[in-house]
């Protein structure tokens, strides 16, 4: 046979199509998986969400109708992640700044590293440091604030003697987004362009005015979506709320107290499920749907802004 | 400062000094030496508390070395001076609780660690001398079978981006819908596989695998980015060189493209392991706890660290004393596991990285 | 007045790195002095430590005098933001803020110091800055502009332009024109030769036939070897040094036999 040759190379180049066509086939496969699986997120979650629009009394926890039970734990969401945002962000980006600009280049290479060790800490471990730890430690500050400041809705107490509150859960929030936050920030500050700092400098600029004039009008977008990014984390946290937190349905101001605070989404159905059957589980499925779409926002914006800050 | 109204047009100042008076450089030194006093002082005569005089001290140097700078040096160097006070300030606030964290799960923790402790469960157990075996097991199993089923699905996903989709609207809206899953809340990721396995089970289930499913769902997108970010760190030259030898395209993918990047994606695989082997919600939801071993993860209750770690916290039964040590041996345990992941996952990464070498 | 730098035996360190060694020059009030060299020879480097700008890089230090106006610019009691006020730099490539229009672009040196300024002092500040950096006929109508808008070598001239705004005694270019084509070259040689009457310029070049055109005095960099840290072999009045080197390695680097 004078023809042994051209069927090797044939068969080698149709091997190589149609590895190709199996291998891109499964990729594509698990593409489409990932997608099919989010379908599939939204559709149960739907399905046994939306039921729950229709519920009241006994299986919305004695509220009229489910509104009446998801905006006060919206509310309560709401207002845990706004005081860990208040506190958390502006203590990131000074332990960022410290990291990218002030400490000596050994000390900041060290500590970048310990801060990205804590971001990987459960929320399981922040939640029992908040309650064994950081609530105990609390409870005289907000002794003081009660006598002090009590006039103010935000301070009326009574403290309760565990210092379980929002305002507890709200600094555990806090500690937890940090390392978050930090982590962005500092690569933003990092990649602050040299030739703009010593632009900065060479006109006689302080370090500060420095960091003024030339970092953080770069870094503006980078930043605030890092706290967006942290806010996205801190709605939907479950475990540190839902250990520091007593399940209420109360919209309330009141930070310092344990039975007349509010309490969260997330927590409430951590603390609700194992107990729930039936329509009352509707009802907390239902609860996790508006969290999802509340975190799917803000971590959305976050990240719409960190792309035009990108390109602009 | 030159007025500009009578200043020359474009004209140099005449006079130039370059020293500009200037504070002693132990001068912040001094300062926390002084507001130290300060603080000590208001500790001993004013009887305030340690954490008040804290207060005092830091409040006395943050307006008191500026002040004096501003004296001495003029407003640009006291604002120069209140920002760095500020800057570190937020440093040693932060510092505080993560440090106290640390402290408090490692003196809290150590008591209880003994081979007891790691090997016993808690059948049968009221009290002491239980064990937190059980929950270990359950949280490798259920994460073990979390990476098996996500980095098969992540990796080939990330391939398809990088390698095949490109920019195809597919691939974009895949991108998207990566993003959407990347902020999913843990809870309601927990909620999902709770729906989906009470469609084939019927309510009320519990099993491992619903974890392990949920824990998927939180961990797909990670490894999904880092491996897209490997991938498209590998040099177009070197695809191009594969084909130019007349190597097809898949071969091309396995054998050169991902073994190019396997170090980075095993760090980023790593990482996520680490991240999910803490989650707790989900696993509250659909794994629930129970006392005992049970390493099977198609039927029944499974314990994991995390959720038994918030049980013993929020329904301690009769034992207070005893449930929160073993919450918080079980909290050491849990953070050592995760840190020992993710410094794995630097030695890997920091192993392979310079792979541009020759 | 604007003023004369005397440098006296001037070693430059990065870290345990000595990267410059042993320079001793006298630049001149009101003239250009050009500094030229093979590249990494630490000419650049030699002229960061001019304003001290070279401790922008961590692990930088000095070892020698530099004395301004009778001030020793390393002393411990010196400023060094006094130092960079009194000496301004101008880089390599043209770095306006991004985030700022041409108007605050110009001003940016001078509201460090000056909080509160009115409008029209202002205003004034930036035409005369604007005029002095022979940019203003092309930008007064379009200041809220980006800086970031114009073309590279206005970017450089608006550099420029805050640099003079502060008002400082010495102007230091860091080799300004190796990123601009020849046109804006051009411009650029021309604004220094109208600025040298105010001002005491030293500035960095690639380019031979620009050191020639521009200065005054001329200083050749070189490394003694690969590896060694680089000195300064000649130092010169620019028809000389152009004309008649009194090195050897001068002439051959000038007639283009290496670098």
């Amino acid at each position: 046979m004078s023809v042994t040759q051209p069927p090797v190379v044939d068969r080698e180049e149709s091997t190589g199509r149609f590895g190709d066509l199996v291998f891109a086939g499964i990729s594509r496969g698990s593409a489409i998986l990932i997608m099919l699986a989010l379908a599939g997120v939204a559709v149960f979650l739907l399905q046994q969400g939306l039921p729950a629009l229709g519920h009241h009394g006994d299986s919305t926890y004695g509220k009229d109708s489910i509104w009446g039970f998801v905006w006060p734990l919206l509310f309560g969401t709401l207002l845990a992640s706004v005081i860990a945002m208040l506190v958390a962000a502006p203590l990131a980006i000074g332990v960022a700044l410290i990291i990218s600009h002030y400490a000596p280049r050994p000390i900041a290479k060290v500590m970048g590293w310990l801060i990205d060790l804590l971001a990987a800490i459960p929320s399981v471990v922040y939640g029992l440091w908040g309650i064994q730890f950081l609530a105990l430690n609390m409870v005289p500050v907000y002794q003081w604030l009660e006598d002090h400041a009590g006039w103010i809705p935000f301070f009326e107490g009574p403290v309760p003697n565990s210092g379980r509150t929002m305002f507890t859960a709200g600094l555990v929030l806090a500690v937890m987004a940090l390392p978050i936050i930090t982590a962005i920030c500092r690569e933003v500050f990092a990649q602050t362009p040299k030739m703009h700092q010593e632009a900065a400098l060479a006109l006689g600029a302080t370090r500060w005015e420095m960091i003024r004039l030339a970092v953080f009008p770069y870094a503006r977008s980078g930043m605030v979506s890092a706290v967006l990014l942290g806010l996205g984390r801190a709605l939907g946290e479950t475990m540190a709320v839902a250990m520091v937190l007593a399940p209420t349905l109360l919209v309330s101001f009141n930070l310092i107290t344990a039975e007349k605070g509010s309490s969260t989404i997330a927590a409430n159905i951590a603390l609700n499920f194992g107990n729930a059957s039936g329509s009352k589980i509707e009802t907390l499925i239902f609860s996790g749907l508006v969290l999802f779409v509340i975190t799917f926002a803000v971590n959305f914006l976050g990240r719409a802004i960190a792309a035009r800050g990108r390109k602009g | 400062m030159t007025d500009l109204q009578t200043a020359p047009p474009v004209s140099p100042r005449q006079s130039m000094s370059l020293t500009g008076a200037t504070l002693p450089r132990l001068a912040p030194v001094l300062a926390a030496v002084i507001a130290a006093g300060v603080g000590a002082l208001a500790a001993v005569i004013g009887g305030v508390g340690w954490v008040a005089a804290a207060f005092v001290a830091w409040l006395v140097l943050v307006v008191g070395l500026p002040l004096w700078s501003s004296a001495v040096e003029g407003g640009r160097k006291a604002r120069d001076r209140v920002a760095t006070l500020l800057v570190w300030s937020a440093f040693g606030l932060a510092m505080i609780p993560l440090v106290s964290l640390v402290w408090t799960v490692l003196s809290k923790g150590i008591g209880i660690l003994s081979g007891q402790f790691l090997t016993y469960s808690m059948r049968g157990v009221l009290g002491e001398g239980g064990g937190i075996y059980h929950a270990i097991m359950g949280t490798l199993v259920i994460t073990a079978l979390a990476t098996v089923i996500s980095v098969p699905i992540g990796v080939l996903t990330a391939v398809y981006l990088v390698e095949y989709g490109k920019s195809s609207t597919l691939a974009r809206v895949i991108t998207f819908l990566v993003d959407v899953m990347t902020g999913i809340p843990s809870i309601v990721a927990g909620l999902f596989a709770y729906a989906l396995f009470a469609l084939f089970f019927g309510p009320g289930v519990r099993m491992g695998l619903g974890g392990a499913v949920a824990l998927s769902v939180l961990m797909v997108p990670i490894v999904v980015r880092a491996t897209e970010e490997m991938l498209k760190l590998v040099p177009d030259e070197l695809r191009e060189a594969a084909y130019a030898l007349g190597v097809p395209k898949w071969r091309t993918i396995t054998k050169v493209v991902l073994p190019t990047a396997v170090s980075g994606i095993v760090t980023g695989v790593t990482l996520a392991v680490a991240r999910v082997a803490g989650e707790t919600a989900p696993l509250l939801i659909i794994a629930g706890l129970t006392t005992s071993t049970n390493l099977d993860p198609f039927s029944d209750r499974m314990a994991t660290l995390p959720v038994f770690i918030f049980y013993s916290i929020t329904e301690p039964g009769l034992y207070v004393d005893e449930m929160t040590d073993y919450a918080w041996g079980a909290a050491l345990v849990l953070v050592a596991i995760v840190m020992l992941l993710n410094v794995v996952a630097r030695v890997v990464g920091g192993l392979f990285a310079p792979k541009t070498g020759r | 007045m604007a003023k004369s730098i005397d440098v006296s035996d001037l070693d430059i360190y990065y870290g345990d790195f000595l990267a410059v060694e042993g320079v001793t020059m006298t630049i001149k009030a009101r003239s250009v002095t050009a500094f030229i060299g093979p590249s990494g020879c630490g000419k650049s480097t030699f002229l960061r430590s001019l304003n001290r700008m070279h401790e922008a890089i961590p692990g930088a230090r000095v070892e020698g005098k530099v004395m301004v106006d009778g001030q020793s610019l390393y002393e411990p009691s010196i400023d060094p933001v006094a130092v960079r006020r009194q000496i301004g730099m101008v880089f390599q490539r043209p770095n306006p803020f991004p985030t700022m229009s041409i108007y605050e672009n110009v001003l940016a040196g001078k509201r460090l110091n000056a909080k509160r300024m009115s409008r029209s002092d202002a205003d004034d500040l930036v035409e005369r800055s604007l005029r002095g950096a022979n940019l203003w006929t092309e930008v007064k109508d379009r200041l809220s502009r980006p800086g970031m808008s114009l073309s590279g070598g206005q970017q450089q001239r608006l550099c420029i332009a805050r640099a003079i705004a502060v008002e400082p005694q010495v102007l230091l270019m860091d080799e300004p024109c190796s990123a601009l084509d020849p046109i804006s070259t051009a411009a650029i040689e021309d604004l220094i030769h109208e600025l040298k009457a105010d001002y005491t310029i030293v500035i960095v070049t690639h380019n031979m036939q620009q050191a020639a055109r521009v200065s005054d005095d001329t200083g050749f960099f070189n490394l003694k070897a690969a590896g060694e840290p680089g000195h300064l072999v000649e130092f010169n009045p620019t028809t000389k040094m152009f004309t008649n080197p009194d090195d050897e390695s001068t002439e051959a680097y000038i007639s283009g036999r290496f670098g």
